[in-house]
């Protein structure tokens, strides 16, 4: 309790990181009531009213705040509804990486010798491939739908897990009180998962937080491929792509999905920076 | 009656530059209820020893030969998971280091209930939480249910090393292994870990094996002393034996190294151990 309020004197220190927290905050309560601030459904097309543009240029209307879409669909619904979907890329994709990275950098370093030659070669090779490539290449077994484009996500991700588990895990493993927990007794896997593994959660935490924007901003780009979300579904990067042959016409069609996006990666981003400086302590009053 | 009795052991360290026998060849025993000091220099195998007992050398480090034979079982014969009961159950062991050898993500009562949790499935959440508490209060720590809920980080080294304590104790175990317990810690507290540990040993007839280079705490606690020099054991004999009439060159080397007081001339220069003298080449002294 007493950690809890220190740690949040410290996150409060740092004005942006605050900001990025309230915005995440805003971002997940919408996604959670969007049927409740939304006024439309996403997908209800109204052909008389295509391409209105948003309610303060000359020819909106009060109506559909930001402007519809070239089927006629509420643009504002549409990206409220769309941060479900991004948050829910997010947190899938971040929570592949980080269960198999997890695991695999876990046990690379507990065991080390040939098992963590072993795990950490593959992680060099998962590497050495283009993130972006082997996306499309997952997608393409599997299908462009948003699973895909997720699971591509997360595959892409666990080196950075792994490697950053593995490197926390190798520092806490030659501490005593490891020893001191094998001397009362516990198994390995006790030992990695409940002795080791609470110690070295500062920096997951904070490359969670950081994969999460990062992973939104990878699903926004698959989508925009046409390798992510297929339409109707109102994800802010298949949006984009749909605009595109209206950016001069119905520029507000690119343009707010764009910001949607922006303002989700930045807020993470900010998050994240936050709690490395409370977290980790290495980089604490630089 | 001998607890543990050790035979011939020998713990080999691999490396590219060839084989570091750590221990070469040592045996002695530990009676019931006495207290047996391991004394050395560094790098004398005094810890290698101890960590052999407990089977915790890891690679490139191995057991070679020998026999660790507790209450008639042979611990190096047994599998991982037979090990890993007599581990905090029959023997434990605490260390040198009492700032880190506490877990910094846990309570101070979690901790000390781990190896309950682990050995003693029978009792009950309320049941281990007085037991801590018991544990707690032995080791001569205030207000026990408060420190229960505390994170290491808020206890001194004199706390940390007396939770250490009761971490090691707290199942009641037949043998403790002290590795340089009080090395870490200044000299009141380490008067007053000694005591604790003597009452201890006095409550609850408990074995201690007692791994120091500090002479003075030999003479405080040991009933046996074992004198350890690059892997062998030179010298053995009881407590009292040793200190009137130490008869290896190496043990009288290190007794002359220390003041004693009203012996020692003032401002006299101690002696110190030669580093050219090959101890190895005389007699080791079995008593």
């Amino acid at each position: 309790m007493e950690r809890l309020l220190e740690f949040i004197k410290q996150y409060k220190r740092n004005r942006s990181a605050v900001v990025g927290f309230i915005v995440v905050v805003l971002l997940i309560s919408t996604a959670i009531f969007a049927p409740i601030v939304a006024p439309y459904s996403p997908d209800i097309q109204n052909l008389a009213d295509r391409l209105i543009p948003p309610m303060w240029d000359a020819k909106g209307v009060s109506s559909h705040v930001l402007g519809t879409d070239d089927f006629g669909r509420d643009l504002f619904s549409r990206i409220i509804f769309g941060s479900r979907i991004s948050l829910m890329v997010g947190a899938i994709s971040v929570g592949v990486s980080l269960s198999f990275g997890l695991v695999m950098g876990i046990v690379a370093a507990y065991f080390g010798g040939k098992t963590d030659l072993f795990i950490m070669r593959i992680v060099d090779i998962m590497l050495s491939i283009p993130a972006i490539l082997l996306a499309i290449v997952i997608v393409s077994i599997l299908g462009p739908s948003l699973f895909s484009a997720m699971t591509a996500i997360g595959i892409v991700g666990i080196p950075t897990y792994a490697r950053i588990v593995r490197s926390s895990v190798l520092a806490e493993r030659e501490k005593e009180y490891v020893i001191a927990s094998r001397i009362n007794g516990s198994s390995n896997i006790r030992l990695m998962f409940v002795v080791i593994l609470p110690n070295c959660a500062s920096p997951i935490i904070v490359q969670a937080t950081m994969g999460f924007a990062s992973a939104v901003l990878e699903a926004a780009g698959l989508s925009f491929l046409g390798l992510g979300a297929q339409p109707p579904t109102p994800e802010w990067g298949a949006m984009l792509s749909d605009s595109l042959q209206f950016i001069t016409t119905a520029p507000w069609m690119i343009f707010y999905p764009g910001v949607a996006i922006f303002l989700t990666v930045l807020s993470f981003n900010l998050m994240g920076d936050g709690l490395m400086d409370v977290l980790d302590p290495k980089l604490k009053d630089k | 009656m001998n607890l543990l009795e050790i035979k011939n052991l020998k713990t080999y360290f691999y490396s590219d530059a060839g084989v570091n026998k750590a221990v070469n060849d040592i045996s002695f025993e530990i009676p019931k209820g006495k207290t047996v000091c391991i004394v050395g220099e560094s790098g004398s195998g005094k810890s290698i020893t101890s960590l052999s007992i407990m089977r915790l050398i890891d690679p490139p480090g191995k057991i070679v030969d020998g026999e660790v034979i507790f209450e008639g079982t042979d611990l190096l014969k047994l599998s991982d998971k037979e090990m890993r009961k007599v581990r905090g159950r029959d023997i434990s062991m605490i260390f040198q280091e009492p700032m880190t050898s506490l877990n910094p993500s846990y309570t101070v009562g979690y901790q000390i209930d781990e190896a309950l949790r682990l050995h003693q499935k029978q009792l009950n959440k309320k049941q281990r939480f007085e037991k801590v508490v018991e544990s707690l209060e032995l080791v001569g720590i205030h207000n026990p249910r408060e420190k229960y809920r505390e994170y290491p980080f808020k206890l001194s080294g004199g706390q940390r090393q007396r939770v250490m304590i009761a971490i090691a104790m707290a199942c009641e175990p037949k043998m403790l292994i002290a590795d340089e317990p009080t090395t870490a810690l200044d000299v009141t507290i380490q008067a007053q870990v000694l005591d604790l540990m003597n009452d201890l040993q006095k409550k609850k007839g408990t074995s201690i094996l007692f791994i120091t280079h500090d002479l003075g705490v030999v003479y405080q606690i040991a009933d046996e002393v074992v004198v350890m020099y690059k892997g062998h054991i030179v010298e053995k004999a009881s407590a009292k034996e040793l200190f009137a009439d130490p008869r290896h060159p190496y043990t009288k080397a290190l007794l002359h190294s220390i003041p004693v007081p009203g012996v020692t001339p003032r401002k006299s220069k101690l002696d110190t151990v030669d580093e050219n003298v090959d101890y190895l080449s005389f007699p080791k002294e079995i008593r």
